[in-house]
Order: structure tokens, then sequence, then C-alpha cells
């Protein structure tokens, strides 16, 4: 709402506010890249805050040496291209046929499907399934088990259904297939939806820690996350130091911890600017329910 | 006229054949899962496999309620869900109220953007940015506490800490992309709402209350019974990442502790027991929030 008129006292408080949230969401972010890239002395005083002192690039340097953050990069780029894939061609799939008028069996099939959202077997079963599968130390592992995610799915037939029969129609005159219908005019048609929901795959696949924290326990598959958190929670970063003191650099853990975190978290900080049109699209998309 | 079934079936082979990797999908990750439960019926033994391990019938679900430790994780879980309801769950409309009423749009624009980045950050990434900020010797918030002249605290390592720290990463990364929903519900008040008001004298703060919340009240209904399900249903991650022997006893919530006593340690059985017990508790507070929800308003979720 476009507010007219004289500044008053709702305005200024309502701005420092806003302020003060603005200052809480991005200060973590300076903190983190002030420390790793601050100069050793300065970190172990904590006299850092808000901005570097001392440029020092050593601890990334030593994370760079260090190839474990790599293969986490490595498999985690791998896992969200094979999982974007999977998941985005079963979604599509399921949608499509879900959106067609009079489907038969459409009833059966939607209760079969909406009533994984209220139930789960739960950590055990899944864990003791997911090992029968033989998916333990299989990339699959990490791209299978969520390969549709029920929302993302009703949301996308929600966008199909409503598309207006007559642009079909026309397709089918022009001698288009059921299935050709789907490539040709129905995805052209949806590509906000498409992205959007590519989108919410590729974090939710970038993301996960649980599949990998459960069912991966080769160092070669690590994805990034469980990368990290060896790294940080659980304090390998130890290892880093240790081998960059014996070279005779000078690190300080705590940058090298941040300087883990900004590494991992250096994707989503470049991608974001680029998808956040489609992300506020999406959540509305998501929000509009059939 | 009807069509016969087989007719429809034929008609309708290609999507029918589009359907079937999905229902598979559904089947092998879901369904199959779902009868794994059995296991908590039996003393399972990863060797023997489901097929030869002896039947047990309830001894794991009674083992469980006469256990002590099933009191707290149940407490920790209940009051963790709860906090975060009360506390979490109006964050993001409070937060949608002030950017509606921010007169100056490019600075909304910026705390609009910035605000909703945290939800993009992994379960790792938060629960480390945490540790790191709350550490008692390095980290920057003790530096803080320190320079005001208090003693640092070990927050992670003190259990009474956890819930806030919990919370408040939860708020701070949650709020801004939850105001999404509601700064589309606030769009769709009629601005001449606002105009009577104010003949009316009312002022901003009163337009707010009698204008701007009603207006939101369906968005709220909804947010509120989709929350409402997720007090008992909190993820695993977090609590996991920030818990450790220090703050375990309100740290453990039934889904560290199914993968402490089942992965980790191997009691498979008892742990899916405890699993199913509160997961049929969850299903049944959704089911009911929902009814209730249909008899006071007319919004519901199905």
């Amino acid at each position: 709402m476009v507010r007219t008129g004289r500044i008053g006292v709702f305005d200024v408080v309502n701005f420092l506010l806003l302020l003060f949230v603005a200052i809480t969401m991005v200060f973590p972010f300076l903190h983190m890249a002030s420390v790793a890239i601050s100069a050793p002395e300065y970190v172990v005083r904590n006299e850092i805050s808000f901005f570097p002192k001392g440029l020092q690039f050593d601890a990334l340097r030593a994370i760079f040496e260090d190839n474990r953050l790599w293969i986490g990069y490595r498999n985690s780029i791998g896992y969200v291209i094979l999982g974007l894939f999977i998941s985005m061609s079963l979604t599509i799939m399921g949608a499509y046929a879900l959106s067609r008028r009079g489907l038969v069996f459409y009833k059966p099939v939607m209760l079969y499907i909406v009533f994984t959202i209220m139930f789960f077997g739960g950590m055990i079963p899944f864990y003791l399934v997911a090992r029968a599968y033989g998916l333990m130390d299989s990339i699959w592992a990490m791209v299978l088990p969520n390969a549709i995610n029920t929302y993302n799915l009703i949301v996308m037939r929600t966008f199909f259904s409503g598309m207006p029969v007559e642009v079909e129609e026309s397709g089918r005159i022009d001698g288009l297939s059921d299935f050709t219908v789907l490539t040709r005019i129905v995805m052209p048609l949806s590509k906000p939806v498409l992205l959007t929901i590519g989108m919410f795959y590729t974090v939710g696949i970038w993301n996960d820690f649980q599949s990998a924290l459960l069912l991966i326990r080769d160092p070669n598959l690590f994805p990034l996350q469980l990368v990290i958190r060896n790294l940080v929670v659980v304090g390998q970063a130890g290892d880093v130091l240790e081998a960059t003191t014996r070279d005779g650099h000078k690190v300080i853990l705590e940058s090298l911890k941040y300087g883990v975190i900004l590494l991992g978290c250096l994707p989503v900080l470049i991608v974001y600017p680029f998808i956040q049109k489609h992300f506020e699209q999406g959540a509305m998309i998501g929000s509009v329910k059939g | 006229m009807k069509q016969s079934l087989l007719h429809r079936m034929k008609r309708d082979r290609v999507y029918l054949l589009l359907l079937i990797p999905v229902l598979l999908y559904y089947l092998l990750f879901h369904y199959v899962p779902m009868f794994g439960i059995v296991v908590s019926f039996m003393d399972y033994n990863l060797f023997k496999g489901v097929w030869h391990s002896p039947w047990v019938g309830l001894k794991h679900y009674r083992m469980f309620f006469s256990n002590p430790d099933a009191w707290l994780i149940v407490r920790n879980t209940l009051l963790l869900g709860l906090y975060k309801f009360i506390f979490a769950f109006p964050a993001p409309i409070a937060l949608a109220i002030l950017f509606y009423e921010m007169r100056w749009k490019k600075f909304r624009r910026f705390v609009q953007s910035v605000s909703y980045l945290p939800f993009f950050l992994s379960s790792v990434v938060l629960s480390s940015i945490m540790i790191m900020l709350l550490s008692p010797s390095t980290g920057w918030i003790n530096k803080a506490i320190q320079s005001l002249g208090f003693e640092p605290i070990n927050f992670l390592q003190r259990p009474e800490w956890f819930r806030t720290i919990y919370i408040a990463s939860d708020i701070w990364q949650m709020t801004g992309y939850g105001t999404i929903i509601f700064l589309a519900a606030l769009a769709a008040i009629d601005p001449q709402l606002y105009e009577a008001a104010r003949m009316d004298g009312a002022n901003r703060w009163k337009q707010t209350v009698h204008v701007t919340l009603p207006g939101i009240i369906p968005a709220i209904v909804i947010m509120f019974i989709l929350s409402i399900g997720g007090i008992l249903n909190i993820p695993f991650d977090k609590a996991f990442l920030l818990g450790n022997a220090g703050n375990l006893d309100t740290a453990d919530i039934i889904s560290t502790y199914v993968y402490r006593i089942g992965i980790l340690g191997g009691g498979m059985s008892y742990a899916t027991a405890i699993n199913l017990s509160l997961g049929l508790v969850t299903m049944l507070l959704v089911y009911l929030t929902n009814v209730a929800s249909r008899k006071v308003g007319e919004t519901s979720l199905w």
C-alpha cells in the first residue's frame, strides 16, 4: 500500500525496526567473511565484527589445498544434476497425467499420493528399506528417496490443469499426440512453474543432510553438507590446521571454520539474486491450492 | 453415455503409462517403509532380517512407555514445538505488516531481499554459523556479552539455552520467507477500507487492528493449521547438529533419540516403536485441528 502525507512517528519506528531486521540478516555473512580473511592477530583478539582487518587469505588457501571441500563440491554438483533430472521428469509426468480431465482412476491415485503426506513410516523403516534396495554408499541414495516432493507435484498439477483447453485442442488439430501435447504445449507454457519447482528441488538436494548421514559412509561420496558438518561441527578442521602449520603458515582455527562455512554457502549467495523473482512467484503458486 | 472402464483405460493409456514410474516411486519409498513398521513388533536383528527375527508383540511399546527417558523426550519435543509455534508463528505476520506499511519502496525491497536469503541456507550451514557465533571463547556473541561486562556463557553446553537458540535461529531463518504469503494477502485488501477507516477517525494503529489484521485472517488461519502439525514434527537436522552431551537434557527430541537408539545403538525395533507411536499422535493432532477449524470458520485444508 502506498502511504502518503506527513512522515509520522509510526514511519520512523517502522524504519528503525526494519533496519534492525536488515542488520540481523546481513551480519552473520559479513562477520563470517571478515573473520575468514582477516589476519590472525586480530582474530585471536576477537577484534573482528563487520569488516576484515589486515587482509590475509591463508585460511582460504588452506581450505583450497585440502581436498575434502572439493570432493564435497564435486559430489553435490553431481547429485543436483542427476537428482534434478530424475525429480523433474517424475514430477512433470505425474502432474501432467493427473491434470487431465476425467482421468480414469483419478481419485484413488490422488488418495494414494496424498496419504503419504499424512503418514510416514519413520526413520528406521526407511533406513532398512533403503539398505535392502542397495542404496548404501551409492549415488542413488542422494537422488531416489526424495525424488518426488508431493507438494511440488500437486502445485504443478494445479498449474497444468489451469491451462485453457482451447490451446491444447488447437495443438491436437495440428496432429499432436497425448505425449507431444505435454512437450510442445504444456511445458513451454509452464516455464515459470517449472523453473520455480526446479529451483526448490535444486535447493532441496543441495541442502540434503539427512540422507547422506544415514546412507553414505564412503568419504569419496560425501556431499558438501556432510563435509561442512565434519569440518565445523565435528571439528575435523583441526587436521587442516595441523597441515597448514606444518607448512609454516599461521592460520587460526576460527578463520578456517568460517572459511569453510562461507565457501559452503557461496553458491547460494551467488545464485540468490537471480532466482529471487522466481521463488517469490513460486511461493505464491504454492499458496493457491486447487 | 457412460463409457466402460476398459474403454477409458484404453483412452488414457498414455497418461497411465506416465503415471507408472510415479506410483512405483511412492510404493518403493513411502508404502514399503510403512510396512517396515512391523519391525517394531519384533526383536529385529540386522543380520537375521525381517523374515527370521522373532515376534515379540508390544514389548517395545511397553518398554518405551515405562522408560523414564520417554517422558523426557516427548516433553522436549512438545515444548520445543510449542515454543516454536508461539514465538515463530506470529513473527512473519508482524514483519509482513511492517513491510506493508513501509513507505520507502527501495528500502522495503532491500530488507525483503536480505530477509528471504537465510531460508535457502542448509541446516548444516545454519547450525555451523550458530556454533561459531555462540562459542564461549571465540564467538562474537560472547565477545559482545563480555564487552558489556558480563561473564561469557557456554550456550550450547547449557540445557537451559537450547530452546532459545533453536527457536531464535529458526526465526532468523524462516521469518522473511514466511512473509511472502501474508504480503500477498495484504495486497488483496481493498484500499477503500482504509479510506473509510480514516473517515471514521482511525489512526494508523487502529487501522492496522481493524482493517489490516481482519483482512488477512483467512491466510493466518490456514498457516495456523499447517503449523499445528509441525508441533510434534520437528525436523531432525538442526536438533541433531546443535545437540551434544552437554545440552542433551533439552536437545534430545524424538527424531534424534530414534537416530541415536536405532541407527547408532542398533535398537531398531525399539526406535521404530517410538517413531510410530508419535507419528500416530501427530496425525491425530493434524486431523483434529482441521476438524476444529472447519467447525469454527469456513477454512480447512481438505
